[in-house]
């Protein structure tokens, strides 16, 4: 922050440094230069992406309230962002009520302590796993294997990322830039006793992963998830998915620890009726997913007899303390916005450097863990990671104006930053142009340009910063004459009226005709 | 109709025949065409990069120059322009203006517009009596399609002119990668946008690819350029100044 003086608020803490998966080690354009070459990732994205938009136009186009739908999921994530921390604390009465455990996790850290804790007072030393983005975001497996603890990804492509040490490139499809083959390789050499002899056919693979899978669903006593939805009226807890382990995870074990951020609380059961719409046909571009797992505390004798929520915070707070960038809290992590961005389907999921990739990612990230963390912080770039082109904007099914926030956090960037070449470049542009004349000696000035063009008037190479651009984009060197001294020509006033005489001319015909 | 042309810096400096065209099919559908010399920029690639307080005087002084109650309306040839004005102008006199900034911004917000939606929501007119027998592609850009929603206005000004051979451009909605200094900061991503904008401009076979920003034009162009492709670029403006008795003919080197 530039300045604090006494009465200020202080800021809520952001997601410290050094923890976590909310920082990447470089910044967007260095780590897009080395995914752009990676054919296969290319290949996959723009196939799959295309896929799934065209899915998703069919299913939201079919519904007459679509449009409806989305007001009503941005009203209900905007009044809850609003009332908070009043939400929370009905959602932990309503939770304990029924039996289970509320824990308070005000950073990432927090929550992987209060998690290892937990699973180390069952006394296991494997845990089972949903997908979950918010223990992805602060780094429980990691965390939880550095204290002897296994946990098992259960979702195909988490698996797969897991298998290979590697990281999720997309929200919803983690392992999008991976091949068949590449699976099959993973497969043979981290799978305990798996078939030597498997081939890269989908549904074999899915065998072998459902058998290695099956194994670790009978025999692990705690599972740990994420949530889609919680609900403040009834403590119910909600996750949607496509494949059944979830539904296994959530049933089978002795103990359930479920780490969710605490934005991602409804106010009202009958909330779900909204986003139960919105959600599968935004993301998967399905009418409905294929499981629904809900519930609310312990039921003796059936599920989990042991629930721990733990609400983690991790920036949320800080994103929420500020009065545009909270917007983006009301994401419901459906990557609708990935899938149309012209951005991410050709740089790919791990240019950002974060949990949350995409437009959404570039949004999100900066505003969990800061910006200007550090020196050449790798986050102060990815609110330029965007044509702002809209897409996003227009597929997202809560509305987040994510253009107009990208915007917000670039000046707030500008704003950190200090004293830079760019300011200073920015400064001195706006002082010509206000001044009129100082403009019109610029663009004489600009007329200079046309000495570097070619005979043919191209200009093929430019000087840093503009080397980027020439280098796969010819310039026109400037032309002759700009258009107010071509209008405050002689020529430029014989056109104007010849175009004038013209009407007149057209206009006499007309009524003559009549 | 006493019209205020803004020319936006980049028509001016250098896209003029953009412009030229612009102020000439304004004049020739009748309406008196006012350029208040002291117009300069819209502040947009400040705003866009990050910058909100440095673009204040270009924001006042846009105000100042179109403001006059004379003016009916203010058309520029560029959707994004027409987006920064419209969107951006009170976010900086929110922030950083004071109270006659914001009233001067709100009073040109609402006569602002974008070419094509001038002639076809404010003139009513669909047929502006341009003749172009050229086969054409469109590709709409970003702030005209999602900021401004112009829709399909452009296509029916297009579909109207006569003996033009219009071909549909696969893919047309997606960005074409320039987005300002993105195309400088982020080169490499833009680029791999650009190429497969000028991939299904090339499964058009078309002659010319229009649209209705010079921004995005000396974007795709440029690279349709670096290809030696053979088909050009050409702003909306020019194909609807373009009649019979004076057709268009190719000026400029690149665009």
């Amino acid at each position: 922050m530039s300045s604090t003086f006494l009465g200020m608020p202080a800021t809520p803490p952001r997601s410290p440094y050094g923890t976590g998966n909310l920082r990447g080690d470089r910044k967007f354009p260095k780590a897009a230069h080395d995914e752009l070459r990676n054919e296969q990732l290319r290949r996959n994205l723009g196939r799959a992406t295309r896929t799934i938009r065209a899915k998703r136009l069919n299913v939201t186009g079919e519904l007459p309230d679509w449009e409806a739908l989305r007001e009503a999921g941005s009203a209900i994530k905007t009044d809850t962002m609003n009332r908070l921390p009043e939400l929370l604390e009905q959602l932990e009465r309503k939770v304990t009520e029924r039996g289970g455990t509320v824990h308070w996790a005000r950073d990432g850290v927090e929550a992987n302590e209060i998690v290892t804790r937990l699973v180390k007072a069952t006394g296991s030393s494997d845990v089972i796993k949903v997908k979950s983005m918010a223990t992805q975001e602060i780094g429980l497996n990691e965390h939880l294997e550095s204290v002897g603890i296994t946990p098992y990804e259960t979702d195909l492509a988490e698996l797969i990322v897991q298998l290979a040490h590697d990281k999720p490139s997309h929200i919803l499809v983690p392992a999008i830039h991976r091949n068949r083959d590449e699976i099959r390789q993973i497969f043979l050499k981290e799978i305990p006793g798996v078939d030597p002899g498997l081939d890269n056919v989908p549904a074999h693979l899915a065998a072998a992963a459902r058998a290695y899978l099956r194994e670790k669903f009978m025999t692990t006593e705690v599972a740990v998830s994420g949530a889609n939805f919680g609900i403040a009226e009834t403590g119910t807890l909600a996750v949607v998915e496509s494949e059944g382990n979830g539904r296994m995870c959530l049933t089978m074990p002795d103990t359930l620890i479920t780490v969710m951020g605490i934005e991602k609380v409804l106010p009202r059961y009958q909330d779900l009726e909204v986003f139960l719409q919105l959600l599968p046909r935004s993301s998967t571009g399905e009418r409905m997913n294929p499981y629904t797992s809900m519930w609310t505390g312990v039921t003796p004798g059936d599920g989990p007899q042991d629930f721990h929520l733990v609400l983690l915070d991790n920036g949320r707070t800080a994103a929420l303390a500020d009065r545009i960038g909270r917007e983006a809290l009301n994401c419901i992590r459906c990557s609708a916005c990935l899938n149309v961005c012209p951005v991410y389907e050709r740089a790919g999921g791990h240019a950002y450097g974060s949990t949350y990739p995409g437009p959404i990612g570039a949004v999100l990230t900066p505003q969990l863990a800061g910006m200007h963390a550090a020196k050449g912080d790798p986050n102060s770039s990815l609110p330029y990671a965007s044509s702002l082109c809209g897409a996003c904007f227009d597929a997202c099914p809560v509305k987040i104006d994510i253009p107009s926030l990208l915007v917000e956090l670039r000046h707030q960037n500008t704003e950190q930053s200090g004293t830079t070449a760019e300011k200073l470049a920015m400064k001195a542009a706006a002082t010509v142009m206000k001044h009129p004349k100082l403009f019109t000696a610029a663009q004489k000035g600009a007329g200079i340009g046309r000495l570097v063009g070619g005979r043919d008037g191209r200009i093929s190479h430019l000087p840093p910063p503009f080397n980027g651009w020439s280098e796969s984009r010819d310039t026109a060197a400037p032309p002759k004459q700009t258009f107010r001294s071509w209008l405050a020509s002689a020529e430029g006033a014989q056109a104007m009226r010849a175009a004038a005489g013209e009407y007149e001319k057209n206009r006499k015909q007309k009524e003559e005709e009549k | 109709m006493r019209i205020g042309l803004f020319a936006t810096c980049l028509g001016d400096t250098l896209f003029p025949e953009a412009v030229k065209s612009t102020a000439v099919l304004l004049a020739r559908l009748g309406h008196d065409v006012v350029f208040p010399p002291g117009q300069t920029c819209c502040g947009q690639m400040h705003v866009n990069t990050g910058y909100q307080r440095e673009p204040v005087p270009l924001v006042r002084n846009f105000a100042e120059q179109f403001g006059d109650a004379s003016i009916e309306a203010v058309v520029m040839p560029s959707g994004s322009c027409a987006g920064s004005v419209r969107h951006q102008h009170e976010i900086v006199a929110e922030r950083y203006g004071d109270a006659s900034l914001r009233a001067g911004v709100a009073t040109v917000k609402a006569k602002t517009y974008e070419l094509s939606e001038f002639l076809v929501d404010v003139l009513d007119a669909e047929d502006v009596g341009a003749y172009f027998p050229h086969r054409v592609t469109y590709h709409p850009t970003c702030h005209s399609l999602r900021m401004l929603r112009v829709g399909d206005k452009p296509l029916k000004l297009l579909r109207a002119v006569d003996s033009i051979d219009l071909v549909e451009l696969p893919e047309a909605d997606s960005c074409c990668g320039f987005g300002g200094t993105f195309a400088v900061k982020n080169a490499e991503t833009s680029t791999a946008m650009l190429q497969d904008k000028m991939r299904n401009i090339a499964g058009t076979d078309a002659e010319v690819c229009t649209a209705g920003d010079s921004s995005c034009l000396m974007h795709i162009g440029g690279g349709l350029s670096r290809i030696r492709s053979g088909t050009r670029t050409l702003h909306l403006a020019q194909i609807l100044s373009a009649t019979r008795t004076s057709p268009y003919v190719p000026t400029e080197a690149v665009r």
